[in-house]
Parts: structure tokens; C-alpha cells; sequence
């Protein structure tokens, strides 16, 4: 059982193939774990594809089989696995994060209070939000 | 930003805040806004725009002179203090009357110009947090301090992710030996970031 943990996700997947710094899933996997959808264009979500690296597509695809790793990592993003292979970070990379600050666009988020209910930034839309970090530490 | 929502508890029920408190464990809003430290803040309108990036919410260098026995800081240096955060809460008060036409309120050039954008070491030192916080959730406490170390190798700017890794006394808080020697490890580089706001002490 592979766990696939991007952005607000955490998906568990129990025909996932690991080889090293591969990570291999079903093209229905790639879309639980992620919200992309492989099709002949390549990965693609909301309109816009990444298309298979060029002269690479024997490596990153397999019949249905994606190595989402390798795609990921092509994109520009980090990726990072446990020791065991078991647990994966599909991350963000800076430049996608730095895009988003540019656009002056507050980016939006959904965390717990503590009562475990949920609370997103766009649930204050109309309101002026003054963000504050603390911590107990 | 907190290893649970139990750390956070008691601080947050003395304090009975009117406003939503989040408990963030994985540093998801400091990765999205860039953040290193607390406490920081963001001033978002009301059309979800930032008209004030991530920066330093009236917090001051002062403690850097704290008697480590007594807890103390000097007179002078405890009215900095004060000053600075007077100086925030006074302009977000500003903002909330005056809206667009506060002096404190940045416009699109200058809200660009103040941001501070990661780059992929940062980018990948979130990941791997992310992966550590999972981890320690599972249990896995040696797999998940690795990750941390990393987290920290990768971020060095980051006190966010340094004090939340770190050991904590008696109180909670991140604040022994090892954390004054990396604020000493400073220098003349700042502990929090200053704050490009009038008024604001530098």
C-alpha cells in the first residue's frame, strides 16, 4: 500500500509499483491521487496538459501505467519518498508557488479549527483578512 | 502553525478569539505564502487580493537582549517593543476604516515589489516536512527527524520549520540552548525581517 500525499490529497494506493525513484500507477490511480487525467496529449487537468517528455515516453508511460515520479519531477516539481517507498510527497515547485504570489491572487487554503472544523480563506470573500501566523512554540 | 491542535489548545482557549484560529501542523499556509517565521501576516482585501504580503506582524529584534535567567529585557528595549507592535495594530485599524486609501494598503507595483519568493530549495524543503509531519503522525519518529533534518538542510531561513522540530521545555516553547545559538549564529542578520511600514521602529 503506497501513499500518495499532494497539495490537500492523501491517497492511498494499493497497486502502486515502486522501483527506486519510480513511482508507477494505473492512469485511474494518477487521477485519484492528483486530479490530473493521462490522455493522448499527455497529463493533463482544467484544460491545460503537460505533454509526455519528448524521445522519453517508453520511460514514463506503459500501456496505462504512469510513472508519475518521473512525470512530476519533468514538470518541475520536487518530489521526495520515505525510506521504504511507501509514503510519497508530490510537491510544488517554486516556480509554480512564486506564479502565484505574482498574481497578487491570495492563494487558498482549508485547515482545521479545534473542533476539527474545516475553515478556507474563500469562505471570507467580501471581507478584508488579516492573515496572522502564531505558534506555541 | 503547530505540531496538533493540543499544543495549540490552551493558548487559544485563554485567549478566546472573536476570529477563525486554524491549526496548521504542516505548514501548508507559510509554503503558499512564503513564510519563516512567526508571527507573520498577510493583508488580503476584500476581492481575495494581497495589498500587504507575508512580513513580520509587529514583532521586534528586541528579545535578542534578553537576560536568559530573568527573562527580562532592558526598559528602552521593552518600549521598542511595544512601539512596534502598537505601530502594526494601529495600521491594520487604518486599513479596516480607510480600506484602499490607507497609506498602509500597497498597491499592485508595490505588492510585487515587497513580495519574497521561495526557490526550489525551499519548495523541497516543504515537501520533505510534509513528509516528516505524515510520518510522525504514523508513528515513525526517526524516519520522520530525517526528513526534518532535511526540511531544515534545505531551508536554513526557516524558523517555522527549526523551532516546530526543535525540542521544547517545560512551557512549550522552542526556546533552549540550541535556539539562542542559532539566533547568535545571526549576527547582524535579522531575526525578523524589518517591516517596510511608517512608524514601524527599526
Amino acid at each position: 500500500m503506497v501513499t500518495v500525499i499532494h497539495e490537500d490529497r492523501e491517497t492511498e494506493i494499493a497497486a502502486a509499483r515502486v522501483v527506486g525513484e519510480g513511482l508507477w500507477l494505473s492512469s485511474a490511480d494518477v487521477h485519484r491521487a492528483t486530479g490530473w487525467t493521462l490522455t493522448s496529449e499527455g497529463l493533463c487537468r482544467e484544460g491545460a496538459c503537460v505533454p509526455v517528455p519528448r524521445g522519453r515516453e517508453a520511460d514514463v508511460i506503459r500501456g496505462d501505467a504512469v510513472d508519475l515520479a518521473a512525470f512530476w519531477r519533468h514538470v518541475g516539481h520536487p518530489v521526495v519518498r520515505d525510506g521504504t517507498g511507501q509514503v510519497w510527497v508530490l510537491g510544488t515547485g517554486a516556480a509554480e508557488r512564486a506564479r502565484a504570489l505574482r498574481s497578487l491572487l491570495a492563494p487558498d487554503f482549508a485547515l482545521p479549527d479545534l473542533d476539527g472544523r474545516m475553515h478556507a480563506l474563500s469562505d471570507h470573500r467580501g471581507t478584508k483578512v488579516l492573515l496572522v501566523t502564531w505558534a506555541s512554540w | 502553525m503547530d505540531r496538533t491542535s493540543d499544543a495549540a489548545r490552551p493558548w487559544i482557549e485563554a485567549a478566546k478569539p472573536s476570529y477563525p484560529c486554524v491549526i496548521d501542523q504542516d505548514h501548508r499556509v507559510a509554503e503558499l505564502y512564503n513564510m519563516v517565521n512567526v508571527p507573520q501576516a498577510v493583508w488580503i482585501d476584500e476581492t481575495g487580493h494581497i495589498v500587504r504580503p507575508t512580513e513580520s506582524a509587529g514583532a521586534y529584534e528586541g528579545f535578542r537582549s534578553m537576560d536568559r535567567t530573568t527573562r527580562k529585557v532592558p526598559d528602552e528595549v521593552a518600549a521598542i517593543t511595544s512601539r512596534a507592535k502598537r505601530t502594526y495594530v494601529d495600521a491594520v485599524r487604518d486599513w479596516v476604516i480607510q480600506g484602499r486609501s490607507s497609506v498602509h494598503v500597497f498597491g499592485p507595483e508595490q505588492a510585487t515589489a515587497h513580495l519574497t519568493l521561495p526557490d526550489e530549495s525551499v519548495a523541497r524543503a516543504h515537501a520533505h516536512f510534509r513528509l516528516g509531519q505524515h510520518l510522525l503522525r504514523r508513528g515513525q519518529e526517526s524516519a520522520a527527524q530525517a526528513e526534518f533534518e532535511e526540511a531544515r538542510r534545505l531551508h536554513p531561513d526557516s524558523w517555522n520549520i527549526w523551532r516546530q522540530t526543535a525540542a521544547v521545555d517545560a512551557r512549550g516553547l522552542a526556546a533552549g540552548p540550541e535556539f539562542w545559538a542559532r539566533v547568535e549564529a545571526l549576527g547582524s542578520r535579522r531575526y525578523y525581517a524589518p517591516v517596510d511600514m511608517e512608524g514601524m521602529p527599526d
